[in-house]
């Protein structure tokens, strides 16, 4: 029987607007990004086999060029990206201002929390910047930059992703081995937060403070480490990678390792194939001979965001991407199954998570049933009521 | 729709069901099993499981329908296969990953999405002869060829844009702007209108041909569905210019819509992420492709009802209905 109900055929007056923007002869436009990398050395590390690549997050953003200029050539827009890899964060910052002074606003940065609070504070209200390496909530929830997004997920982003999926197969007790470093407490803290919010209980939590060489006694040194009480999955805060690639197998009791390695969650991985996402890691596999991590997604759609904010508001001026970002008609194919946009309140590039092992994809958040009364991917990470911040206002 | 007419109408139905003209087959590509799964459709079952080429997205029947043409996406061709037979009798050069395809009313042009390479290649199916390769978008996804022949539209993905090809020189015309991730497009039948969908954007844009301009945008709701996973694919008009069928994708719902005011009339719940449609030859029966749950939908379309799904392959991907030969 025919029912009439939900019956919706609104004419969406913006579409409309665009057909005759890109009906009308537009006038060449010249795009000019610049990228700036700053990554300190993170010490020596037990776990060394696999090398991070350097270039991780330049080679997605200089993906992204490619794609905004294949666009760009149907509308008289050329995109182009000015790169520094920065040797200090004294030379990063330095590097902000003589591009500024160039004439450049629009910005991708790669560096950590504490550059990129200084380059946001020199930087003003003329320029915006995508920040496509920094995790930490701070940036988010208290200490936001108005000239900021940012499309690297924060920690908190991360864990509350790890914690949907840990309640959704009743993994709720955890035993939490949490590193030193000062990344290490903050993917910890993140962790601690996300399992009050999702009901896991971390029966024991042990620093890392060991410091043989895991390659020789890991088998005889992590057994011991982790007998306790019983728990059902063991989460590991190592975010550089310096002991929790031997955690897996040489648990006391038989259980999973997820975190930061085994199980993790993540912006990107190579792993990820599906809603086309297969096209976009073979197109950066041509350019980069190598797998798309998290660095390069960030990099890619912060790019991806300025093409698409640009060929929309049909300006590249900062304050205009700035404004058609934020706002309720900015949407933006990432490859993950459904439209992305930005929070206004604190530039978060709002987005599901991926969890990953090294050869496959397990699960993608937020899992079906995490509910959140405007849309379920704010229920990873920090929401608006938690946070000071309002950078659209 | 008062009762009366609706008894009238599911009489019509099951009459037309139960003795239809000839018998008919559907064909569907799965593309994670790299085979052609076949269906009687008085059966309502498979009766034969073909292997093809590697990764088989978009198919298509040649204008007296004895041909099949299969997109080998993973092989970088597409295959011929010969209905009589069931034999694949020749594979043509398609430029790489070809994914979708729409063959000009001449029965000889067939225009391909590249996805891989950012072009439309054009292919003398008679010769084999290459005939242009067009630069479009970042991933080339949909392709139709209006049924007067004037136009070749192709859709790219990243780029989010409807390229209007001239068929006469092989040269875009003009670009179209639409919703994020343009998937598929479809003429109507008298070549004024062609429906687009956005997938990511979750509209599907009208575009009045005579014009090149959008003349209505529709959007959808579905009760208890996350609005992110109205997802439009396929789309399917009938030739009475009356009906739509828009395939939904992971909302797993197919929306039924008045082609003249609309209007979306119903939304018909199907298998797991809805891709593609096809109608059979006289229009009373629709089948869907469900990717996830690997199965076909049929839709009875006098009546508005699933009534039947068939299990195929893995992630049937495309379907088209033939005359059984």
């Amino acid at each position: 029987m025919l029912r009439l109900p939900y019956i919706s055929h609104a004419v969406c007056m913006l579409a409309l607007t665009l057909v005759a923007l890109a009906a009308a002869p537009a006038a060449a436009v010249d795009i000019r990004m610049g990228y700036i990398q700053w990554v300190p050395d993170r010490g020596p590390v037990l776990s060394n086999i696999i090398p991070e690549p350097e270039d991780g997050g330049l080679r997605g953003a200089e993906l992204a060029v490619q794609d905004n200029n294949s666009t760009g050539r149907f509308l008289q827009q050329s995109y182009s990206l000015k790169t520094v890899m920065a040797d200090s964060a004294e030379q990063a910052v330095q590097t902000l201002s003589t591009m500024m002074d160039q004439g450049i606003e629009l910005f991708v940065l790669n560096v950590p929390a504490t550059t990129l609070r200084t380059m946001a504070a020199t930087a003003g209200d003329k320029v915006l910047l995508f920040n496509a390496g920094a995790k930490d909530d701070a940036l988010r929830i208290s200490e936001c930059s108005p000239n900021t997004l940012h499309t690297i997920a924060s920690y908190s982003m991360l864990t509350d992703a790890l914690a949907q999926w840990l309640n959704s197969r009743r993994w709720n007790d955890i035993f939490l081995i949490t590193g030193p470093t000062d990344q290490d407490i903050q993917w910890a803290e993140g962790f601690r937060r996300a399992s009050k919010r999702f009901n896991l209980d971390i029966v024991t939590e042990k620093p890392w403070t060991f410091d043989g060489d895991l390659r020789r006694t890991a088998s005889k040194e992590l057994p011991l480490f982790t007998q306790g009480a019983d728990y059902d999955a063991v989460v590991v805060a190592d975010v550089r990678g310096d002991f929790g690639e031997y955690v897996p197998y040489n648990t006391w009791l038989p259980r999973p390792v997820i975190g930061t390695q085994g199980l993790t969650p993540v912006t990107w991985h190579r792993v990820v194939e599906a809603w086309g996402a297969a096209q976009l890691q073979s197109r950066f596999r041509d350019l980069a001979d190598r797998g798309m991590n998290d660095l390069d997604y960030a990099g890619w759609i912060a790019v991806r965001s300025i093409g698409e904010a640009v060929t929309r508001a049909g300006s590249p001026a900062s304050g205009d991407v700035r404004a058609y970002v934020l706002s309720d008609q900015f949407q933006l194919d990432g490859f993950k199954g459904r439209k992305l946009s930005y929070r206004s309140w604190n530039g978060q590039l709002r987005q599901p998570i991926p969890l990953v092992h090294p050869r496959a994809l397990v699960a993608q958040t937020p899992i079906e049933g995490f509910l959140h009364p405007k849309t379920d991917l704010d229920t990873l990470g920090y929401d608006a009521p938690e946070s000071t911040c309002r950078i659209s206002r | 729709m008062n009762k009366k007419k609706i008894k009238t109408l599911t009489l019509t139905a099951l009459v037309s069901i139960a003795s239809p003209l000839w018998a008919e087959m559907a064909y569907v590509s799965n593309e994670k099993d790299n085979t052609i799964s076949v269906i009687d459709l008085d059966a309502m079952e498979v009766v034969d499981t073909i292997d093809v080429g590697q990764r088989p997205r978009g198919i298509l029947l040649s204008k007296d329908k004895s041909t099949l043409y299969i997109c080998a996406s993973d092989d970088d061709t597409v295959q011929v296969m010969d209905l009589a037979t069931r034999k694949i009798v020749d594979s043509l050069p398609s430029g790489e990953d070809p994914e979708q395809f729409a063959l000009h009313p001449n029965d000889r042009h067939l225009y391909i999405a590249n996805e891989d390479d950012d072009i439309t290649t054009v292919v003398d199916v008679k010769t084999k002869e290459v005939l242009a390769q067009i630069p479009v978008g970042v991933e080339p996804e949909g392709m139709a060829v209006s049924p007067d022949g004037r136009w070749a539209v192709n859709t790219s993905e990243t780029t989010s844009m409807l390229h209007w090809i001239n068929t006469e020189t092989f040269e875009i015309e003009k670009n179209i702007v639409i919703g994020q991730r343009p998937r598929h497009v479809e003429f109507s039948h008298d070549s004024k209108f062609a429906w687009a969908s956005a997938e990511i954007g979750g509209t599907v844009h009208i575009i009045d041909v005579d014009k090149l301009e959008a003349v209505k945008v529709l959007d959808f709701k579905i009760r208890g569905v996350n609005q992110d996973k109205v997802q439009p694919v396929g789309i399917e008009l009938t030739s009475d210019g009356r009906y739509a069928f828009v395939a939904l994708g992971p909302s797993n719902h197919v929306a039924v819509v008045d082609a003249q005011t609309y209007e979306v009339l119903d939304y018909l719940l199907v298998g797991s992420r809805v891709w593609q449609l096809d109608l059979n030859a006289d229009q009373s029966m629709l089948l869907t492709t469900n990717g996830v749950s690997g199965d076909i939908s049929v839709i009875d379309v006098e009546d508005m009802k699933v009534i039947k799904s068939i299990k195929v392959g893995r992630y049937p991907w495309g379907v088209v209905i033939a005359p059984s030969s």
